[in-house]
């Protein structure tokens, strides 16, 4: 197992608001490796953009604080970082690509300009290296006509070649760690698939790691390594990408299966959405956070919160089904024929 | 670019050729005439009339009108005999001009910075001062603003003159009451713009950078945020230098705006005609410019056959 990189221990992010405090990360965990491709997925107003935007500190302050935990990247605790230090960590050593290329970039400044501005304030780069790397960065991501793009506005791309700038960015400086919030959710698939190879292509040659926030199973499918799944706040479950879709140990994760359609899917076949809302988190549940829209929720779910269960070297669930005194719950989802990783070691259960 | 601002110019031409237009014929729909003084016999006031042309039919004076308009002649005045429209112009507008121009650096500056510490530090001790600022400088009349600038530094204080217009010292509370509205104006204006783009997400990109606070706020809000100041700067510009009537009232200063109030009391056609295009002139230009601005400032509203280059 590679080396871990970013380590996030038992984070607890709130907000404060006239309504009173928004719990919005309770207790996370989870670790990056040197090299992987790490997703992490969960339905809106799960914590999982709060978490990551904690490793940079971009969440605004206020009104959001931390109420606890550490985030190690390299041994050392990002939250107790100074100012000064972590913005020689932001853009250098840790890249963040956001959601919505149309908003993210500055529209009144050129996007060479900056993709250059990552090294202003660094003192070993020059100006004529600032320009030379960004140029090479650009054409790496595959903008074509590098030279006449540097010179661009935003308005004057289109959405796949912004959010290439916006990677470019990111990648500028050869950061070892890329957090790429909803990277492809503003852009249509055709765009999104040239974007997901392209992160693909980039981790084989600079062996970054990547942190892949999404709410799309397809996304994660497709490239992650590993999964965190996040619910209300809290980790559900965690493995690498074949667990999670072909053993999966958690209600939630079944529930997030159910309610994709992929192409093997058959016409009659009906979607299963998850019933109810996703709980308040003025005052969370003092139990697990799914307890409520979990359909094999038992009495011991609504007020304890539940223990990890270790599944394998890599599989984690936090459920109390896990538990020797649960009844037997079979969580496979029929998945005909969905594609799956070639070097998959685990067995096709699901297939027919 | 040229080409853009050769259209612009002409529109501008024909925007004041319809103002001269209609301000001709409604100076003479508006009761009285300008030579009512009961002093005047007969005689002599048909001398007048004749002097100024009315004895002629409206619509050759119109064009007679037009024609001096065109050589950039306003013509005499109809209550200050033997002075031309252009030289009270030329002797008044310095005076306005100069006291504008200091009011204007200092409100647009002032008001700049303040909407922006405003908006950074929003809810805080600095924020609710602007805020005061900018209602108390929207809602106080221009009369009370001067009174009371007069009042406390001329006359309690004995800190600087109270009227008159002879040196730096003098030009200080008028500038001040001058421009007090237009700072109240453009504090609000970019607190507001501020506070919108600081929350908007390249802001966070910038930070996510790495670089500095000082330079997010420098090189990535100020820039996004400056275009609805500049939008209401054209009128503002426009009328600030072109004095005001209260204003140089108060202070006794010898600019434009007393005479622009009393041509119309006098029913002097000339001058009302004179200084109204004179005003719609400057007031095209500024708003030309601002339209200019607004391409230099924001790529996105660059004239449209830069792109095609």
């Amino acid at each position: 197992m590679a080396e871990k990189l970013l380590e996030i221990k038992n984070l607890r992010y709130s907000f404060r608001t006239y309504g009173g405090t928004v719990k919005a990360v309770r207790g996370v965990s989870y670790d990056v490796r040197k090299g992987e491709i790490l997703g992490i997925v969960g339905e809106s107003g799960c914590g999982k953009s709060v978490t990551a935007q904690c490793i940079l500190r971009l969440n605004p302050e206020p009104p959001g604080f931390v109420e606890g935990g550490e985030i190690l990247f390299e041994g050392k605790d990002l939250l107790k970082s100074s100012k000064k230090e972590m913005r020689d960590i932001r853009g250098k050593k840790i890249g963040f690509i956001f959601q919505d290329p149309m908003t993210s970039l500055n529209p009144t400044m050129r996007v060479g300009k900056q993709i250059e501005e990552v090294f202003v304030g660094q003192n070993n780069v020059s100006r004529k290296e600032a320009h030379d790397r960004a140029l090479e960065m650009m054409k790496m991501v595959g903008i074509s006509d590098a030279e006449k793009r540097f010179r661009q506005f935003p308005h004057e791309l289109s959405g796949g070649m912004k959010q290439r700038v916006m990677i470019a960015m990111a990648l500028v400086s050869k950061p070892s760690l890329i957090i790429c919030d909803e990277p492809t959710t503003s852009l249509d698939v055709t765009i999104e698939a040239q974007i997901l190879d392209l992160l693909l292509e980039l981790r084989e040659k600079t062996g970054t790691s990547i942190i892949m926030i999404t709410h799309d199973l397809g996304v994660i499918a497709r490239i992650c390594d590993r999964v965190v799944v996040m619910y209300g706040g809290e980790v559900m479950e965690h493995g690498n990408a074949n667990e999670i879709f072909y053993q999966t140990a958690h209600p939630y994760t079944r529930g997030l299966l159910n309610s994709i359609a992929g192409l093997s899917t058959p016409k009659d076949a009906v979607l299963k959405p998850i019933d109810g809302t996703p709980p308040d988190l003025f005052s969370p549940p003092k139990g697990c956070p799914f307890a409520a829209r979990c359909e094999y929720a038992m009495k011991v779910c609504q007020d304890y919160p539940a223990p990890e269960a270790k599944l394998s070297e890599s599989h984690e669930t936090v459920c109390w089904l896990q538990n020797k005194m649960a009844p037997d719950v079979d969580l496979h989802v029929e998945r005909r024929g969905r594609k799956k990783d070639e070097n998959s070691e685990t067995n096709t259960a699901a297939k027919e | 670019m040229a080409k853009y601002i050769i259209k612009r110019l002409v529109a501008a031409a024909v925007t004041i050729l319809v103002l001269a237009t209609v301000v001709f014929f409604l100076v003479r729909l508006m009761p009285g005439e300008p030579f009512t003084n009961p002093k005047l016999t007969p005689t002599v006031r048909a001398n007048l009339e004749a002097y100024y042309g009315f004895d002629k039919p409206l619509i050759v004076q119109y064009f007679q009108y037009l024609g001096n308009l065109l050589q950039g002649n306003f013509g005499y005045s109809m209550f200050y005999t033997n002075r031309t429209v252009n030289d009270m112009i030329a002797s008044t507008f310095p005076f306005s001009a100069d006291v504008g121009i200091r009011a204007l650096v200092m409100s647009i500056s002032i008001g700049i910075v303040l909407g922006i510490l405003s908006a950074r530090h929003r809810g805080k001790g600095i924020d609710i001062f602007c805020v005061i600022v900018a209602i108390l400088g929207t809602s106080i009349p221009d009369f009370i603003m001067g009174a009371f600038l007069q009042y406390v530094f001329g006359i309690k204080w004995g800190l600087l003159p109270v009227a008159q217009y002879k040196g730096f010292a003098y030009t200080i509370l008028p500038s001040i009451g001058l421009g007090f509205y237009t700072l109240a104006q453009v504090t609000k204006i970019m607190r507001t713009s501020m506070l919108d783009v600081i929350q908007q997400d390249y802001i966070k990109t910038a930070r996510a950078k790495g670089i500095s606070e000082f330079r997010v706020t420098f090189r990535h809000q100020i820039r996004n945020a400056i275009m609805p100041v500049l939008t209401i700067l054209g009128p503002t510009v426009a009328s600030v230098l072109t004095g005001t009537f209260v204003i140089e009232s108060i202070f006794a200063i010898p600019g434009m705006g007393r005479y622009y109030v009393e041509s119309v009391t006098n029913n002097d056609y000339s001058m009302i005609l004179g200084m109204t295009v004179f005003y719609g002139i400057f007031l095209v230009l500024c708003n030309l410019i601002v339209d200019i601005l607004y391409g230099l400032v924001d790529p996105r509203v660059r004239i449209a056959d830069n792109n095609s280059q």
